[in-house]
């Protein structure tokens, strides 16, 4: 008989998989209460050097071609194809019957590449050029806002995780997610899928350990320029909304039914874009204003 | 620009229109500071026999006592307490004014909540007409607004005339054909009114911002309680009496004048279920914490420190104008004022020397005068803190340009204001003066004016300088700001949208992404 070799669960910073700083550990156990695996409990100082790694890679992936973005996205689909089975073992491990599992990943495939569709698409719908009454060329473009964290659903732990990070990423934003504690494996899994789609590292870092602990830091940091929380606890949603206002965070509060179709729409994109208009003279123009 | 650049024209014009006798004190006070230069001695020409050109306040109506306006009616506050609104460019009173609080707050929101049963009903192709009809009668009314807005603000006539009440008007005009329109809007989406907003606005433009929240409000269907800030009441309560005349249903629109504790009152009442802030950035904070934990929607225009940025290749003469019309237009109560300049190293003096100049062709006075540039600072308060700024900001070791024109002995006025040799450390660098303080820097380079503009919490607006394209695009891109100025400032339309990056806030005004706020799927 062949010993199993038992995988090591660790973070996903900067695009590479660091161990907690703190040296923390919790056990993570299946139904029967069998010890599945030890995963990280991540510190605030590992939160604050995963938005080190996504404010570096800011820069970057916003200023890379939308075009490449949407093949980037396409990328990770194809990864995630192709390791399907692992996500359903592991999907199952979690507690899912086998035909759940299989119908989350497949789901989550097809979330990946509608996203990746909408990488260089949503500009044209969520843009314009503005018609002024003086003689400027004027027109708004939807930008990222920046750094995103966010503390990912408990419970749809990979098809609610992506159907997060898809929408935030495919609009060049960066970000720190904290995983679903009593799920977390599949989350991580999904790393060694981002680590080998050429999405550069520090776009996506992933997090696991505990909301209560770590949720009023995902929205105090000075460095983060929106918060998304996608679970039911009321009070640390509230809470989050509050430290917010510390740096005028955008936050915004998704707990939604991951596995229904209107759950994947430009909408969510649009959530983390800053409209910036651009205003420039336009020359030798008749008293009645622009020509557009 | 443009604006900036008829400035001259304008006056020119005024002094062939009006051959009123000249008094002493104004061609005095020009030639007295033109003295110095060849560009001003040029203009010593046009400005020596200047006349004042005020403003008739005549056929304005004004009250003596001004009351709440809740439910289509005006009435007495609950507490029957009013205080005086007065005019800054006097210190004298003008009118009172009612002190609303939390009662009066709350019978204007059960009102508002009331009239959006029905009005939110009401066909989109009527609720536009409304909208028209008010737009159309500010600009009936266009020049007792132009005055009343002038008289209580401090603003310069010419600025309230030209600005703020056309545009008021536009806003209302183009939002209402957006009224039957609004699923082109939103791809995909039925969108549908809130329901409730509680709007507050700042002194800075008081009638243009009631519109700037009123219209996108109305037009998507949604009802309001509006508070005007407490130092500018007046033309919002006209706007009221317009309201009344053109027959939008009772409670559609409410105006409670009041002060803090008043707009305080609206955030936390549990009917509301929108606000829309304009004001500073520490009162924004207070409302997005104050809010947590419920279902209320905000929207947050807050404060700014805008980068306007000089390339050497930049047109510099209109470089210039742009940087008296970033900083001086409107006394500089702007949150989207070009309050820190950058200027590339090699043309710095160049720019400096012709803004010096420029500067001392600005007339600062009486606010009433068509000719006056620079009018009267709001209040003794905000007056206060400028001057707190200026002293610190030559205890922190600037070098402090002033120019010697004579201002009013009485009301509240300040000299335009320079700061050259500024860092970035200092605090009238990093802090929101909201007056006429510019401070200047230098750059040599384009990543390092970039790094510069973007090291602040704010990012409302930037201005660009140059005669190059591509360097534009390359910096409209970096700018960390949600509105970019390129070889121009301080334009603003109904169609374009406003609104900030970062601490500047959050949330669109104008255009189509104006109506966003103001609904739900």
């Amino acid at each position: 008989m062949q010993l199993e070799i038992l995988k090591t669960y660790k973070l996903y910073i900067g695009g590479s998989f660091p161990r907690t700083e703190s040296g923390r550990f919790y056990k993570l156990e299946n139904k029967k209460k069998e010890v599945i695996a030890n995963v990280c409990l991540s510190s605030r100082k590992d939160f604050r050097n995963a938005v080190v790694a996504a404010r570096k890679a800011v820069e970057g992936w916003s200023g890379r071609a939308a075009f490449n973005r949407g093949q980037i996205l396409y990328r990770i689909a194809e990864m995630l194809e192709g390791r399907k089975m692992q996500f359903v073992e592991e999907l199952i491990l979690q507690g899912a019957s086998k035909a759940t599992a299989e119908k989350e990943v497949r789901q989550a495939i097809d979330r990946c590449v509608y996203y990746s569709g909408w990488c260089d698409k949503y500009q044209p719908l969520f843009g314009s050029v503005n018609p002024v009454a003086s003689s400027h060329f004027n027109f708004s473009v939807p930008e990222p806002t920046g750094v995103v964290s966010v503390i990912a659903d408990e419970n749809s732990s990979l098809l609610g995780f992506i159907s997060v990070v898809m929408p935030i990423i495919a609009g060049g934003n960066t970000c720190v997610i904290l995983a679903s504690e009593t799920k977390p494996l599949c989350s991580i899994s999904f790393a060694e899928v981002l680590a080998t789609s050429d999405l550069p590292g520090g776009v996506v870092n992933i997090l696991t350990g505990n909301s209560k602990e770590l949720h009023t830091h995902f929205a105090s940091h000075m460095d983060v320029n929106a918060v998304v929380y996608c679970r039911e606890n009321a009070e640390e949603a509230k809470a989050i909304a509050a430290l917010s206002s510390l740096n005028v965070k955008r936050s915004f509060m998704w707990q939604k039914d991951w596995s229904k179709a209107e759950q994947e729409n430009p909408y969510f994109i649009m959530d983390l874009q800053e409209i910036k208009t651009t205003w420039h003279p336009i020359e030798n123009i008749g008293v009645t204003g622009a020509k557009y | 620009m443009s604006k900036s650049i008829s400035k001259i024209k304008q006056v020119t014009k005024e002094k062939r229109q009006k051959s009123v006798k000249s008094p002493p004190t104004v061609a005095k006070r020009i030639a007295s500071v033109s003295s110095e230069s060849s560009v001003a001695k040029k203009t010593v020409g046009i400005f020596s026999s200047l006349a004042p050109a005020p403003e008739s306040s005549d056929h304005i109506q004004l009250k003596s006592q001004y009351d709440l306006f809740i439910n289509g009616k005006f009435v007495k506050p609950l507490s029957k307490i009013y205080y005086d609104t007065i005019n800054p460019a006097t210190g004298k009173k003008i009118a009172s004014v009612a002190k609303g609080n939390e009662k009066d707050i709350d019978a204007a929101v059960k009102s508002a909540n009331k009239a959006f049963e029905s009005w939110s009903k009401t066909a989109p192709k009527e609720r536009a007409k409304y909208i028209y009809r008010i737009a159309r009668m500010i600009q009936e009314r266009a020049r007792e607004f132009a005055v009343i807005e002038t008289m209580n603000g401090g603003k310069s006539i010419r600025e309230s005339r030209d600005i703020d009440v056309p545009l008021a008007a536009n806003h209302f005009f183009y939002y209402a054909g957006w009224a039957d329109k609004l699923e082109y809007a939103f791809p995909n989406r039925n969108p549908k009114p809130i329901g409730v907003a509680g709007q507050i606005i700042p002194w800075n433009f008081p009638l243009l911002m009631a519109a700037w929240k009123l219209a996108p409000a109305l037009a998507t269907g949604n009802t309001v309680v509006l508070k005007p800030a407490e130092s500018t009441p007046l033309t919002a309560l006209k706007l009221a009496e317009i309201i009344q005349e053109s027959g939008l249903p009772d409670g559609v629109v409410n105006i409670v004048t009041g002060f803090g504790d008043c707009g305080a009152a609206l955030v936390n009442h549990p009917q509301i279920n929108k606000i829309a802030f304009t004001g500073s950035t520490p009162v924004g904070k207070y409302i997005q914490k104050a809010i947590a934990g419920t279902n209320k929607k905000v929207t947050l225009e807050l404060g700014g420190k805008a980068a306007n940025i000089i390339f050497e290749d930049a047109p510099i003469d209109q470089a210039v104008e742009g940087i008296v019309n970033g900083i001086f237009f409107n006394q500089g109560h702007v949150c989207c004022a070009g309050s820190r300049l950058f200027i590339q190293e090699n043309v710095a003096e160049k720019v400096i020397k012709k803004l010096k100049e420029r500067m001392k062709t600005l007339i600062v006075g009486d606010p009433m005068d068509k000719n006056t540039d620079i009018g009267a600072v709001n209040s003794k308060e905000q007056l206060n803190k400028i001057n707190h700024y200026i002293k610190l900001g030559q205890k922190e070791g600037a070098e402090i340009f002033q120019t010697d024109c004579a201002i009013p002995s009485n009301g509240f006025f300040c000299k335009p204001t320079l700061f050259i040799g500024t860092s970035q450390s200092h605090r009238i660098v990093q802090e929101e003066i909201f007056g006429p303080v510019l401070t200047i820097q230098t750059f040599r380079t384009i990543e390092e004016v970039i790094e510069k503009a973007n090291n602040i919490p704010y990012g409302l607006s930037a201005g660009v300088w140059t005669d190059k394209g591509s360097k534009i695009f390359n910096l409209t891109t970096k700018l960390k700001a949600g509105v970019i100025w390129a070889n121009t400032y301080n334009k603003f339309d109904p169609t374009s949208p406003f609104g900030g990056y970062k601490e500047s806030g959050f949330g669109r005004e104008g255009g189509v992404h104006g109506l966003l706020p103001y609904i739900k799927f």
